[in-house]
């Protein structure tokens, strides 16, 4: 590293305000400002809807796998009707129609949409890029172990691997295998151990060491 | 409305047929034998919803669970590797 003495400004990092605003950019901010103007909707069913949209993300969708681990009851609706369940503990996904797969010494469950990018939004948030690739849509179908080995997760022939093509109106959770050692931890503390790619099935939850 | 044709565990084939148009038939599992996993309920007709048509009536979907080595002849994973699909009941015939 060269010895920098600080005798000359730096330019200040470009902002949003430094180039011209996008087209895309400029219909959105007239189109809102007539609609607030013209009292269609108001700033804060605006702000309401922000507000939705963030709180998309795996954290939900964390809450229900931790409350299944620790609530046999829940489990069980889990498994009857997910939707149910979501709603059950205030989350609602109210366009979704959810199915939850739980993975067990027999099964493991992984989740694709070879047609486009279904995802459940609101129990885990935007999808990663790498399951709207092409690369992972048509290769977790057609070899899903070595996709599952890319991501680090090696599973003996015994364990039967199930893909989930996600490919009309069906969203899907995965509920990974509780980790060991975690006998007596609160669903706040289970929750931590419940990680976005977990839920969709390409990794298992985290490990105690892992935290 | 008719009750849905199929139930859980009946075995159906994935029509081998290719229209022109949006749809939800995956291609790779067309002409091939499953059993239906679930009844999913009643959902908008997606190849009618593609050009702004309503979709009703609204059409059966199940999930058809496949075994990999019938998806694809040299698939070097597990025997008892599996693969789920959600189908259409139009796209389906018993298979008998």
């Amino acid at each position: 590293m060269h010895d920098h003495t600080h005798h000359h400004p730096h330019p200040n990092q470009p902002d949003e305000e430094d180039g011209p605003f996008t087209e895309y950019r400029l219909l959105e901010i007239a189109l809102r400002e007539l609609l607030i103007e013209k009292d269609v909707i108001t700033q804060a069913e605006l702000h309401k809807t922000y507000r939705m949209m963030d709180d998309r993300g795996p954290h939900n969708g964390a809450r229900m796998v931790a409350k299944a681990w620790s609530d046999p009851a829940y489990l069980d609706l889990m498994r009857r009707d997910a939707t149910a369940a979501a709603k059950s503990i205030g989350l609602e996904p109210t366009w979704l129609n959810l199915i939850a797969l739980e993975n067990t010494d027999a099964v493991h469950n992984v989740v694709v949409c070879t047609l486009c990018s279904c995802y459940p939004w609101p129990l885990l948030g935007l999808p990663p890029d790498w399951y709207k690739s092409r690369a992972y849509r048509s290769d977790v179908v057609q070899n899903p172990r070595k996709i599952l080995a890319e991501f680090g997760t090696t599973l003996p022939e015994t364990v039967e691997v199930r893909v989930h093509d996600s490919s009309a109106d069906m969203r899907y959770l995965v509920v990974p295998k509780r980790p060991e050692g975690t006998e007596g931890w609160s669903e706040e503390e289970l929750a931590e151990l419940v990680t976005r790619d977990s839920m969709i099935g390409v990794v298992p939850a985290l490990a105690i060491e892992d935290l | 409305m008719a009750d849905p044709l199929f139930k859980v565990g009946d075995m159906v084939r994935i029509r081998d047929a290719y229209p022109i148009g949006h749809c939800r038939t995956p291609f790779y599992t067309r002409g091939l034998t499953g059993e239906i996993e679930r009844y999913c309920g009643r959902f908008a007709n997606p190849e009618e919803l593609a050009y702004r048509r309503d979709g009703q009536p609204a059409v059966p979907l199940y999930r058809v669970r496949l075994p990999m080595q019938k998806i694809w002849p040299d698939y070097t994973g597990a025997p008892l590797d599996t693969l789920e699909v959600e189908i259409f009941e139009h796209w389906l015939e018993p298979d008998d």
